[in-house]
């Protein structure tokens, strides 16, 4: 069926999802969704924008690309710069590998933190139907002071173990061509390991909260889910991996696609698909088609792909993930939540870790090798696998740059679950609230990172437009709702 | 008047002595006190062009880098008039290039972004112009970002008077103004300059500089997260004082 056939529900910008978003719904004329369109505008400009720059300032340029996860974006980056400079992976020294271990761990818990407690807490622990007006954390914390508390005491954290290392709890300055610039000293250790048995403690709450939201809802489990494969990190043992490992492809039966894959030739692997209505590409599995290659990326993915997780909390939560689904693989969208909590208390495990480890006081930072045009870097951010690829010309300026950002790969994903939810929750030609709580709900179980240069979390109003055939605006809803969360800039 | 106020002046009231043939820049420095300034380095002749040493003489404007000091004359620096222009300056000077800080190597080294911080500048004020300027990247030891340069000469004069070579020179009026090379084929790598040259370490923001590095030395160690900018140049000024004396 053609475009025209269609009709079009816009509904712009979604609350509390990081930045603008737009989305269409293309209906045929029974009323069905036949399509949806989650429009996403991030990262425009990016690639283009690098180019003639010199390759050691990409790192520091890339932290600009996110609010949340700048440090996702500057490891990655980092990775391919060490490549730029004859180091591969493995040559770095323990020290920086670990220290970026460390810095990365403080991320993801700090986003995982950010998310749960500020975005997503509200919606699961309130419901999706209630009042919008007190579904936010303002409203957890008053009644759930408990858990809001400890949810702003977890951001912290990793908040503080990234400013140790970075210098600065955002947009810091870790990472230099083939390492660090400098190591934790002694006090900065003990500084962070003062309060961790707490972290580790709030975070078995927050997966055991979430565990039980999970179970006790049956109406959760079918909202929003889809069947698919999954595409993440492991180590060489098949265990949960978030800084350097290789890639691993998995069916929605947890048969083999690929495994320990060489992320550098993650081109070979991955192909990416340009629609005319989308700034924001489509990728697929190249072995699988376009068709059929998309897949899931994120904390469902990496818990459901993981054999298993190197530290024992976390080990025992996703075993009981696993269980839920007898063994076989959560589908569940919503489950992605409970995933990520299990991956927040595997950071905060790791961390205790690594501040027990001398190494990450090591003096030796630095490696260098033999000049190269080519890097590529690949991490499991927050969100998801994140390739950051650089091409140099022969005087170090950039001439090429390509970046797959884990919304991006959840792409094809996220307009299927609001094609699920829609066609479950939309009445005749009305937009109603509901259906905007519910699909809301749906792309924010994703934490897709959208725009994050306007943080007016909440405060953005929601506007809804009903398209006819003709483009026309048959029926519009627009709203207001409240949020908390503002950005830091610096 | 008083034979112990011979040659001597004031600076917002205080008397400051001088010598002969110095100028305010050279009489407040060496009294240790801190007129902002850009494109004045003590070793090299003044230049007088980037006017954020603008100071009030006897009730007119004047370039405290290159207006001579004189006895009894009576100079106001830090007033809060005196700051807002300079802070307009500064801020004109951002907008005109890409300055964008968090990116830049030189960031907490540089003395724009030292001078936008001591004048309370909060943002850029006027659009920024976004140019796109050439970056030079053939020299293999250093790289040229015109896109940061604010065409105060340092190392025009630095290469001249210090190196004796004759790198940089600058070029066109107004918004056409750029730093060229000096070299056959208008490059860096095609020039003279040395890694080593006071020319190539004297750039004041991140126009200039060492080639495949950056953001080595940690926040929190940086020139201007130890030193307020009063501070640095101060104690330029007086290390350099006491070089000469050595030599
Ligand atoms: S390159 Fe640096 S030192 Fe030379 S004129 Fe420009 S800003 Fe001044
Ligand atoms: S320092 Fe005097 S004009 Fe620049
Ligand atoms: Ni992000």
């Amino acid at each position: 069926m053609s475009d025209k056939h269609l009709r079009r529900i816009a509904i712009d910008p979604i609350s509390r999802v990081e930045g603008h978003g737009k989305i269409t719904l293309l209906m045929d004329q029974d009323n069905h969704v036949q399509e949806a369109r989650l429009h996403i505008v991030e990262f425009r400009g990016f690639e283009k924008f690098i180019q003639g720059r010199p390759f050691t300032e990409v790192p520091y340029f890339v932290q600009r690309l996110c609010g949340i996860c700048p440090v996702s974006h500057h490891l990655a980056a980092a990775k391919a710069v060490d490549q730029l400079v004859g180091v591969d992976p493995e040559s770095v020294t323990p020290t920086t590998h670990k220290l970026r271990r460390l810095l990365h761990f403080g991320q993801v818990l700090q986003s995982h933190a950010l998310h749960f407690f500020h975005l997503s807490s509200p919606d699961l622990l309130f419901g999706f139907s209630s009042n919008l007006a007190h579904r936010n954390i303002v409203g957890v914390l008053e009644d759930y002071p408990d858990i809001g508390l400890k949810g702003v005491k977890l951001r912290k954290y990793g908040q503080q173990v990234i400013a140790a290392i970075a210098g600065k709890r955002i947009h810091g300055a870790a990472t230099v061509p083939g390492g660090m610039n400098k190591s934790l000293s002694d006090e900065e250790r003990k500084a962070l390991l003062v309060d961790i048995k707490d972290i580790i403690q709030w975070s078995q709450d927050a997966v055991d909260l979430n565990e039980q939201i999970h179970l006790q809802h049956p109406e959760n489990h079918g909202f929003a889910t889809l069947t698919t494969s999954y595409l993440g990190m492991v180590g060489k043992q098949g265990e949960m991996e978030l800084y350097h490992g290789g890639l691993r492809a998995r069916h929605a039966d947890g048969s083999a696609i690929i495994d320990q894959f060489d992320y550098t030739n993650y081109t070979q692997l991955l192909r990416e698909e340009v629609r005319n209505w989308s700034y924001m590409k489509f990728p697929y599995l190249t072995s699988l088609g376009r068709e059929n290659g998309w897949y899931r990326v994120g904390p469902l993915a990496r818990v459901n792909l993981a054999d298993f997780i190197t530290t024992p909390k976390a080990e025992a939560a996703r075993q009981k993930f696993r269980a839920f689904a007898h063994g076989g693989y959560v589908h569940d969208t919503l489950a992605y939540h409970w995933a990520r909590m299990i991956e927040m208390l595997h950071c905060a495990e790791a961390i205790e870790e690594l501040l027990h480890d001398p190494d990450i006081m090591g003096t030796d930072l630095v490696v260098k090798g033999t000049a190269r045009r080519e890097g590529i870097g690949v991490i499991e951010a927050p969100r998801g696998t994140l390739f950051h690829h650089y091409q140099i010309d022969e005087q170090g300026l950039i001439e090429k740059a390509n970046l797959i950002v884990s919304t991006t790969s959840n792409n094809q994903a996220m307009n299927e679950s609001v094609r699920s939810v829609a066609n479950q929750y939309l009445e005749g030609q009305e937009i109603t609230e509901g259906l905007l709580n519910h699909l809301e709900v749906a792309i924010r179980a994703y934490d897709p990172c959208l725009s994050c240069a306007t943080h007016a979390l909440g405060k953005m109003p929601l506007q809804v437009e009903l398209h006819n055939a003709q483009g026309d605006v048959i029926s519009s809803l627009s709203k207001s709702a409240n949020g908390t969360i503002g950005c830091t800039f610096d | 008047m008083n034979q112990l106020l011979e040659n001597t002046l004031t600076i917002d009231g205080q008397v400051v002595p001088f010598s002969a043939g110095q100028t305010i820049m050279d009489a407040a420095l060496a009294a240790g006190i801190y007129i902002p300034h850009l494109c004045h380095k003590p070793e090299l002749k003044p230049h007088g062009s980037c006017k954020l040493c603008t100071v009030d003489v006897d009730g007119r404007s004047m370039s405290a880098c290159t207006f001579p000091a004189s006895q009894g004359m009576q100079v106001a620096n830090n007033t809060p008039a005196l700051t807002e222009v300079r802070k307009t300056l500064v801020q004109m000077l951002f907008v005109e290039g890409n300055h964008l800080c968090p990116t830049c190597d030189k960031t907490g080294d540089c003395t724009l972004q030292a001078l936008g911080y001591h004048l309370g500048m909060l943002d850029g004020h006027f659009p920024p112009f976004y140019p796109r300027r050439e970056v030079d990247a053939s020299h293999p030891d250093l790289i040229l970002d015109r896109d940061r340069c604010i065409m105060c000469g340092l190392c025009v004069r630095a290469s001249q008077q210090i190196d004796g070579k004759n790198v940089f020179a600058l070029s066109g009026r107004g918004a056409q103004n750029h730093v060229i090379v000096n070299s056959p084929s208008g490059k860096l790598g095609d020039s003279d300059l040395n890694k080593d040259d006071l020319a190539a370490h004297i750039c004041p923001v991140g126009a200039i500089l060492p080639k495949n590095h950056g953001h080595e030395v940690p926040i929190g160690r940086r020139t201007f997260d130890l030193h307020t900018v009063a501070e640095s140049d101060i104690a330029t000024f007086n290390l350099h004082k006491t070089e000469h004396h050595d030599d």
